[in-house]
């Protein structure tokens, strides 16, 4: 009795899915086609998926590219949309997150010719990947580093508190990067870490981010930085409500709540994909991990209009000093 | 772990538990199983936020969250009672239509993907000063959360009254337990059905709109599995309101206890295993066999 109905249920969600690639490849000049697949539902994100598709944009116009994109509608169409594309021919296809990790190896050695990039890509230690994928990766232990130089400097009772999304090694560096700019500042400060669970659900949760950060604001606690996803609009929205700050991730978050958000812990995606495409465009190509830190200019801190107010000149300058004494070396920013 | 501000968040987060799993009560009491109250509650916050950016009104929008959450059980009953479909796939799909409805509506409307602009939540209850101490004391206690908290617990009262103590609540328990036995009475099994999945709808809308009023905006799948926990707790609380009510306390305050203990040094593999373990030692300890209504599940 139940197979048939479900069994329709779930092809027509495949066949919606599948349906939502769009076609047309934009027109261009040069013979060069891009791909680029984001997460479910991550195009129109006004943050890292966002930040990928304008990469790939400023690509686009530079180098006259041909370019078009693939939604997946559910996890199980990340591989489905990259072979799509490999399949179709396309030079170049970008898969966007960490989630791809597995997927765009898998396919990246199934078609040796196309050359594949992973924002994002979750290297296993001692892993080999294939010579047609790059995966870029970025130092945000070193944006970190410079958002806890701020916090510790912002902060009237030498506690400040870091909420994590999902308890994972990449968001681990965000936490221990955070700490030791917090720790350069001030040696003795206290930081309260808490994570937001165990599973990728942990990165959409708001209700919950708000809950355990209002938890830490009412112990005294005057700064958060949250790498946390969407959860982390929840810890802006607590920070708003407790007259307290936040510390905005991946984007810049600073309109969020202006006047509450110190400062964003900024990835620049679009920086990465550009350069991705323009060393395939080059014959620059080289597979394997790409890491963009500080002086690749791959990560940052956010300074505008909304959070100019909290960030006084004596911090501007300590974190200037911060960031060329990281590029030199001279600072050794722990990653875990 | 028995600090004020864990018990606050306990509550915060039990509200929408409590809204959804009364909703669910009154679904499976009257026959219809209601796994779609994950995709209700995620509509009932959508259309919260969409109101209240419209009207800037929050109350007009937990309004709307409500209705919304009628219009979208009402599918589930349509096919369901009406037409006879299983109950569970109706339930899944209506939970799929909900997430990729809300998240294309919110496209559509604000541009984004991800999330809503912020909107104005709702103002606490408060009497005013000028009435004096007794007006200070009132409000400590009736200004402490946000109204919708309250209002949980006074739809738990109703929801017990309703469905022990009044006609329509033997009725209803009767086509859940035996239909054919309230059709020969002359009972009419389809319109007690609809009213539970709307009642359940209504309630479960509700919670969706304390969930996304309470984060002044919507921000995709903000619902992040609370309608399936909110069904755990019907089933722990045996399909009661009261016992409901202290499945989903139960769940908010280890879910607040866990958030609470967090970076005290303790081993964050054992905190984040305190909801599980407590939950199991109800089960187990407390709770015993459950029984759900005999019908339940099985269209009429």
């Amino acid at each position: 009795m139940m197979r048939k109905p479900l069994l329709a249920v779930l092809l027509l969600g495949i066949v919606l899915s599948l349906g939502c690639a769009s076609d047309e490849p934009s027109e261009g000049e040069s013979d060069f086609k891009v791909g680029m697949v984001f997460d479910v539902g991550g195009k129109g994100d006004k943050s890292f998926n966002d930040s990928a598709y304008r990469g790939m944009l400023n690509a686009a116009d530079d180098f006259g590219v041909e370019f078009t994109e693939f939604e997946p509608g559910q996890d199980a169409d990340r591989e489905v949309g990259l072979r799509k594309l490999a399949g179709a021919g396309y030079d170049m296809i970008i898969g966007v997150g960490f989630l791809f990790s597995d997927a765009i190896k898998k396919v990246a050695r199934d078609y040796p010719d196309t050359k594949f990039a992973c924002v994002d890509y979750d290297v296993r230690p001692g892993e080999e990947l294939p010579p047609n994928l790059v995966g870029l990766r970025f130092r945000e232990e070193e944006g970190s580093f410079l958002v806890g130089v701020l916090a510790a400097m912002h902060t009237e009772t030498d506690r400040i508190g870091f909420v994590g999304g999902m308890d994972i090694p990449l968001i681990h560096k965000f936490e221990a990067g955070y700490i030791a700019g917090a720790r350069h500042v001030t040696p003795g400060i206290s930081i309260t870490v808490v994570y937001a669970g165990t599973t990728p659900q942990a990165f959409a949760d708001p209700a919950k981010g708000k809950e355990l950060a209002l938890l830490q604001y009412g112990r005294g606690v005057d700064v958060i930085y949250h790498a946390s996803g969407s959860t982390g609009n929840g810890v802006i929205e607590a920070a708003r409500e407790a007259g307290a700050y936040a510390i905005g991730v991946d984007s810049n978050q600073n309109y969020m709540a202006p006047g509450h958000v110190l400062t964003s812990m900024v990835k620049r995606v679009d920086n990465a994909v550009y350069k991705a495409i323009r060393d395939a465009l080059e014959g620059t190509f080289e597979g394997g991990i790409e890491e963009l830190g500080l002086a690749e200019n791959g990560v940052g801190y956010a300074l505008d209009k909304h959070n100019e107010d909290l960030i006084t000149e004596e911090m501007t300058k300590a974190v200037e000093d911060v960031r060329a004494a990281i590029i030199a070396g001279e600072i050794e920013v722990p990653s875990s | 772990m028995f600090e004020l501000t864990v018990f606050d968040a306990a509550l915060r987060m039990a509200t929408p538990l409590i809204f959804a799993a009364l909703g669910g009560m009154f679904s499976e009491r009257s026959g219809v199983v209601n796994i779609a109250l994950e995709g209700i509650l995620l509509t009932g916050a959508f259309a919260s936020i969409l109101v209240t950016y419209q009207t800037g009104d929050p109350w007009l929008g937990a309004f709307a969250g409500l209705l919304a959450g009628v219009l979208v059980s009402a599918i589930h009953a349509v096919v369901s009672i009406t037409f006879k479909a299983n109950q569970i796939v109706s339930g899944v799909a209506i939970n799929l239509l909900a997430m990729g409805a809300t998240q294309f509506l919110t496209w559509i409307i604000w541009g984004s993907s991800a999330n809503s602009p912020p909107v104005e939540g709702m103002s606490y209850w408060a009497l005013p000063e000028s009435w004096g101490a007794v007006a200070r004391a009132v409000n400590v206690v009736i200004g402490h959360y946000p109204p919708l908290v309250y209002i949980a617990f006074a739809s738990v009262v109703i929801a017990h009254v309703t469905l022990w103590r009044t006609a329509f609540g033997l009725r209803l328990r009767a086509v859940g337990e035996h239909p054919e036995a309230a059709d020969t009475l002359g009972i009419n099994v389809h319109r007690l059905r609809y009213a539970g999945v709307l009642l359940s709808g209504a309630l479960a809308g509700l919670g969706g709109a304390f969930l996304a009023l309470n984060t002044h905006q919507f921000v995709k799948n903000m619902s992040a599995g609370r309608g399936f926990i909110a069904l755990a707790a019907m089933i722990f609380g045996k399909w009661n309101p009261v016992g409901a009510l202290f499945a989903c306390l139960l769940f908010g305050y280890a879910e607040a206890v866990q958030m609470g203990l967090q970076g005290r040094g303790i081993p964050s593999q054992f905190v984040q295993m305190i909801p599980y373990v407590l939950t199991m030692v109800a089960l187990v300890g407390v709770i015993g066999r459950a029984r759900p209504p005999a019908a339940s599940g099985k269209p009429y």
